[in-house]
């Protein structure tokens, strides 16, 4: 059977040359997990790296406006990008 | 004298600037040992207590309850001043006493917060449960509900009485975290994020949370268990000029962004700009700005500013 492999990076502008700030691994196999706070360095320097490792972009975040009035306040990280690797 | 000798504990702007800066303060060793000891006897914490030779699970319950039910640590109602909170002569009452940390805490939330809530946090080896669960650490959260306070901010305090090792999984936390909005475990998507770091520290270390900053416990690897003590205070009190008499009146002639000779090195102005390294190119500008706003409102510098980030915004003639 064929097993999905996840990876979620966050970048730091909406370009997917920009660079990794964020990420998170998953495995189809059960046997490998990974945790919240498992690696201090990121496992690319730049998004467009995941793609030439052979990394499949299925979703990424929309830009959206900012809401009236709350201009400034910050919160989730915005820009998110969705990999997969079907092993 | 008693005064003055009290005030010397106070923190100072640059201290007051970090915390705004990056939500926390570490103030490493300075509980002495004897009241470490002192704190663990009174949790019914025992050396040989993982020595045994039974590791099943409902050992360890056993054991957590016993803690539970046997340790000193006071049930305190939710509100209770925190001179009231815990006896004379009690480990904690000498902890929340130490000069530097009371310094600390009235500088932050004022000289009469309220608890919150306070917990005593246990962390046996990894090894020591079954359940898989128990061997994946914590995600990332905060630990409040959309909290939507731009001003005022509780401040959560650290105790730990024992030394925290690499391998013993402490907590995770984002620097600079503490402005963004988020409700609790939402973030837990966020796995790892540039920057993060672990606590590694001496026992008798402290260390003070902004009530907002993103953490997560890591798994215990090591054979020893981690213990931390958790205070939650609540100001009674606008938090305005805590810290200090001095009256802020900043040189406003702003360095331009670009062309200048280079921020002071340790100024206010250099503090409240240091970037994380997982600021997005934008939003982390927004955290900037966010930072320069309290410490407008903690300074009572209505004008202040840093590479004129606010003041150009403001430059509305409507
Ligand atoms: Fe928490």
């Amino acid at each position: 059977m064929k097993k999905q492999d996840i990876l979620i990076l966050y970048l730091s502008n909406s370009s997917l040359e920009s660079n990794v700030i964020g990420w998170a691994r998953h495995y189809g196999d059960k046997k490998k997990i990974g945790m919240p706070g498992d690696n201090d360095s990121p496992p690319y320097e730049k998004g467009i790296e995941a793609i030439h490792d052979g990394w499949r972009l299925f979703q990424s975040s929309q830009l959206e406006q900012h809401p009236k009035g709350d201009e400034y306040r910050t919160g989730y990280l915005k820009y998110e990008f969705f990999f997969e690797k079907i092993k | 004298m008693k005064k003055r000798k009290k005030n010397n504990f106070l923190l100072s702007d640059n201290q007051m600037a970090e915390f705004v800066s990056k939500g926390y303060l570490i103030f490493e060793n300075i509980i002495d040992n004897k009241t470490n000891k002192k704190f663990l006897s009174e949790i019914g914490h025992t050396s040989t207590s993982l020595n045994k030779k039974n590791t099943d699970q409902a050992w360890l319950a056993e054991h957590y309850n016993e803690i539970m039910k046997t340790s000193k640590i006071p049930l305190v109602k939710a509100g209770t001043p925190l001179k009231k909170a815990y006896k004379k002569n009690s480990a904690l009452n000498d902890v929340i006493n130490n000069p530097v940390l009371s310094g600390a805490i009235k500088s932050l939330v004022g000289d009469r917060p309220k608890l919150d809530h306070h917990f005593l946090h246990i962390t046996f080896p990894s090894k020591y449960y079954h359940d898989a669960n128990q061997k994946i650490s914590q995600g990332n959260h905060n630990d409040c509900v959309i909290d939507p306070r731009e001003k005022t901010f509780d401040i959560q305090l650290f105790y730990f009485p024992t030394a925290v090792e690499k391998n013993m999984g402490g907590t995770r936390y984002i620097p600079g975290s503490h402005f963004r909005m988020v409700n609790e475990f939402a973030i837990a998507r966020y796995h790892n994020i540039r920057g993060q770091k672990h606590v590694v520290c001496p026992a008798g270390t402290i260390i003070i949370f902004h009530h907002n900053i993103w953490h997560g416990a890591g798994i215990n690897n090591s054979k020893k268990i981690r213990y931390g003590f958790k205070i939650r205070l609540m100001p009674t009190q606008k938090q305005v000029k805590l810290w200090t008499n001095k009256t802020y009146k900043n040189n406003h002639d702003e360095e331009a962004l670009y062309w200048n000779r280079g921020i002071e090195k340790n100024s206010i102005k250099e503090i409240l700009q240091k970037t994380e390294p997982w600021f997005e190119a934008d939003s982390g500008r927004l955290d900037i700005l966010n930072r320069i706003r309290l410490w407008r409102h903690i300074t009572n510098d209505k004008n202040f500013d840093a590479a004129y980030w606010l003041t150009r915004i403001e430059n509305d003639y409507n």
